[in-house]
């Protein structure tokens, strides 16, 4: 046996009801944990004031908008090399979790642009970037509503979210390639410029999208699997309309 | 600590509550939202 036991929708159903309950309850904890950390240990940042708070929720959606294309993308290359149906449901059921993400990066970054930069938005490489990515998660999700033939659909979506993934890398760098109004790196590998104690709750918070994340989008690939699938014979023995036929044949 | 001064996060509230609050919305809104669509196809495909 291997992984690709539950590469097929209908072992990984189960599955992924059993393991989502677990990722809402960490996501749970460590958004509690970050949130009292970021709001009430956490000292005032001398520069920016109380206001700077915003980051403990501005960078780990940030994040979370970006890496969650990523493993979309991840999932398009697996989806057109390999064929599998499970890689395409994957697909859709991050999108509008990546989405969300994406709106909420930019609207806790305005809030945040306004006090500490004087605008809510600029045509700051970032920010522009970052806009971008929110287009191209829309995007696929219209292009695989607007297609009816699923096949092609997901063909179509997972084309456009592979060659969209090198707006990525752009997002990630900007602040480095063009020296616009976004601050630079909050975490870095060698020498972070933030105080342990403001860290801390970010990275804390950033688990919890995370966690977050997983959860949600497999609570929805469950929705996708049964909507998808709604036809075959294992969705009726998951609801045992098999045995109620045995039964009744009995009778 | 005091609970005014730190709903007021020094004069700032609308900002940092407006982020907050934005992303519980959204949470929020989404578990719903997820709810409904798995309780409808569960329901879609008993018998």
């Amino acid at each position: 046996m291997s992984i690709f036991k539950y590469a097929s929708p209908s072992t990984f159903y189960p599955l992924a009801g059993k393991i989502a309950p677990w990722f809402a309850v960490i996501a749970a904890i460590l958004g509690a944990v970050g949130l009292y950390l970021g709001l009430f240990r956490a000292p005032v940042d001398f520069q920016q004031g109380e206001v700077y708070r915003i980051i403990f929720i501005h960078v780990p959606t940030a994040w979370m908008a970006m890496v969650i294309y990523l493993v979309m993308a991840a999932y398009g290359v697996m989806a057109l090399t390999f064929n599998t149906r499970l890689s395409s449901m994957m697909m859709e059921a991050l999108a509008p979790t990546g989405a969300m993400f994406t709106v909420l990066a930019l609207w806790t970054g305005a809030l945040w642009g306004k006090p500490t930069w004087g605008t809510y938005w600029a045509w700051d490489a970032r920010m522009t970037s970052t806009l971008i990515l929110l287009f191209l998660y829309v995007g696929y999700l219209a292009l695989i509503n607007a297609i009816d033939d699923k096949k092609r659909a997901d063909k179509a979506g997972a084309l456009l979210v592979i060659v969209g993934s090198v707006n990525v890398p752009i997002i990630y760098f900007s602040v480095k390639w063009w020296n616009t109004l976004h601050q630079g790196y909050s975490v870095a590998t060698s020498g972070s410029s933030m105080d342990p104690t403001m860290r801390m709750p970010m990275l804390l918070m950033t688990f919890a999208c995370w966690a977050y994340a997983i959860a949600v989008v497999l609570w929805r690939v469950r929705s996708i699997i049964l909507e998808r699938e709604s036809e075959a014979a294992w969705v009726a023995n998951l609801h045992g309309t098999a045995s109620l036929k045995m039964s009744g044949a009995r009778a | 600590m005091n609970w005014n001064e730190f709903f007021s996060m020094g004069e700032r509230a609308f900002y940092v509550w407006g982020s907050f609050g934005a992303v519980a919305l959204a949470i929020t809104g989404e578990i719903v939202l997820l709810r409904m669509r798995l309780n409808k196809v569960q329901k879609k495909v008993k018998p």
